[in-house]
């Protein structure tokens, strides 16, 4: 499976939670496939969304998940100690691991080699940490979020994009609609 | 005065309740500081994108954030300023400890220093530059008007300020 054939099929499980999507095709897709005021997109700023997700479960109580890119994480990589260390069980890092830069032409990353997110993340002392099948997403996102307890998701996938429309939509809407949905 | 309690007691009076930092020996005493409050959740960061990532979710979960750095960082922050705080519109107070300014005993220190201001202005950033004691009377006006505007707003404060570095 690609990201944008998870992203479909996860979606009725996204929809009610409170989401952080990575910048570039990735959001490009959720909002494609099912655009909700709880969708923070990213349209900018690589490698941020697993901070900005933390930020937020930190802040407040609703569960939040974050959608992320092999390539993201490995540009951010200090954020795996910050997610371990500072734990909140409303947090569920979802990890699109693809092998490869999807929004830029899907070059090759060092995930499909020899690194090993999970391994990483273990390392970097995050507590339930699972890698699992692209066809397995849904079952163990579903029991991440019922467990409440934080959790690293590192999906192994296939790399390739579907063809989706830019974002139009202003970041101060999007950013607007967003906090009135963590507010609700 | 001490004004490590100074700034800390302003964050809070602010409404302050999230902040992020990585380190500087200037800056030990207030981060020392926020971690006696508990009125502050403090999480420390590994660079200083990644704080203020943490900053733009912890402000849209309904935290008022603040990060605490060193000027010679705000090179591998630009992006991050443009495309997410500014983009978004999205306030964040920036401490920033002004290595590299009268009293700085590291030379390569001032290399960035002579980039500090420009590049704050090329992000049409609103600066205050801490060189007196007495400037901390400025920042708690300084805070409201971060939050006033929605917009990252920094604030230099130089060796003089921090009372230097002893005897060089």
């Amino acid at each position: 499976m690609i990201r944008s054939e998870i992203l479909k099929e996860i979606a009725p499980i996204l929809r009610d939670q409170l989401v952080v999507c990575n910048i570039g095709i990735p959001s490009q897709e959720l909002h494609a496939i099912d655009d909700q005021p709880t969708n923070f997109y990213m349209l900018g700023t690589m490698g941020l969304a697993s901070s900005i997700g933390l930020g937020l479960a930190l802040a407040q109580p609703k569960t939040v998940i974050v959608i992320d890119g092999d390539g993201s994480i490995l540009t951010n990589m200090g954020t795996l100690p910050t997610i371990a260390n500072n734990v909140a069980d409303n947090y569920i890092l979802m990890i699109i691991d693809n092998g490869s830069y999807g929004s830029t032409g899907d070059q090759p990353t060092y995930t499909g080699k020899k690194t090993s997110l999970a391994g990483v993340a273990k390392a970097c002392g995050c507590e339930n940490v699972i890698e699992c099948k692209d066809i397995d997403t849904g079952e163990v996102l579903q029991k991440a979020i019922d467990s409440k307890q934080m959790h690293v998701i590192v999906v192994k996938c296939d790399s390739g994009n579907a063809k989706m429309p830019v974002i139009t939509m202003d970041p101060v809407v999007i950013r607007h609609r967003f906090m009135e949905a963590v507010k609700a | 005065m001490d004004i490590d309690k100074r700034i800390c007691d302003d964050l809070i009076a602010n409404d302050i309740s999230f902040v992020t930092t990585v380190p500087c020996k200037q800056l030990a005493g207030v981060i020392a500081e926020i971690d006696t409050r508990p009125e502050v959740m403090h999480v420390p960061s590994n660079k200083e994108d990644e704080g203020m990532g943490l900053c733009a979710g912890a402000w849209m979960g309904g935290k008022r954030p603040a990060i605490i750095m060193q000027n010679t960082a705000l090179g591998v922050t630009i992006n991050t300023l443009a495309t997410l705080i500014q983009f978004y519109r999205m306030p964040l107070p920036m401490i920033i400890s002004y290595r590299g300014e009268l009293r700085e005993p590291v030379a390569c220190q001032v290399e960035m220093a002579v980039h500090t201001k420009a590049l704050l202005a090329q992000m049409h950033i609103p600066t205050y530059h801490f060189h007196w004691q007495k400037d901390v009377e400025e920042f708690d006006n300084i805070l409201k008007y971060t939050f006033m505007s929605n917009k990252p707003v920094a604030i230099l404060t130089d060796a003089n300020f921090w009372g230097g570095y002893g005897d060089q």
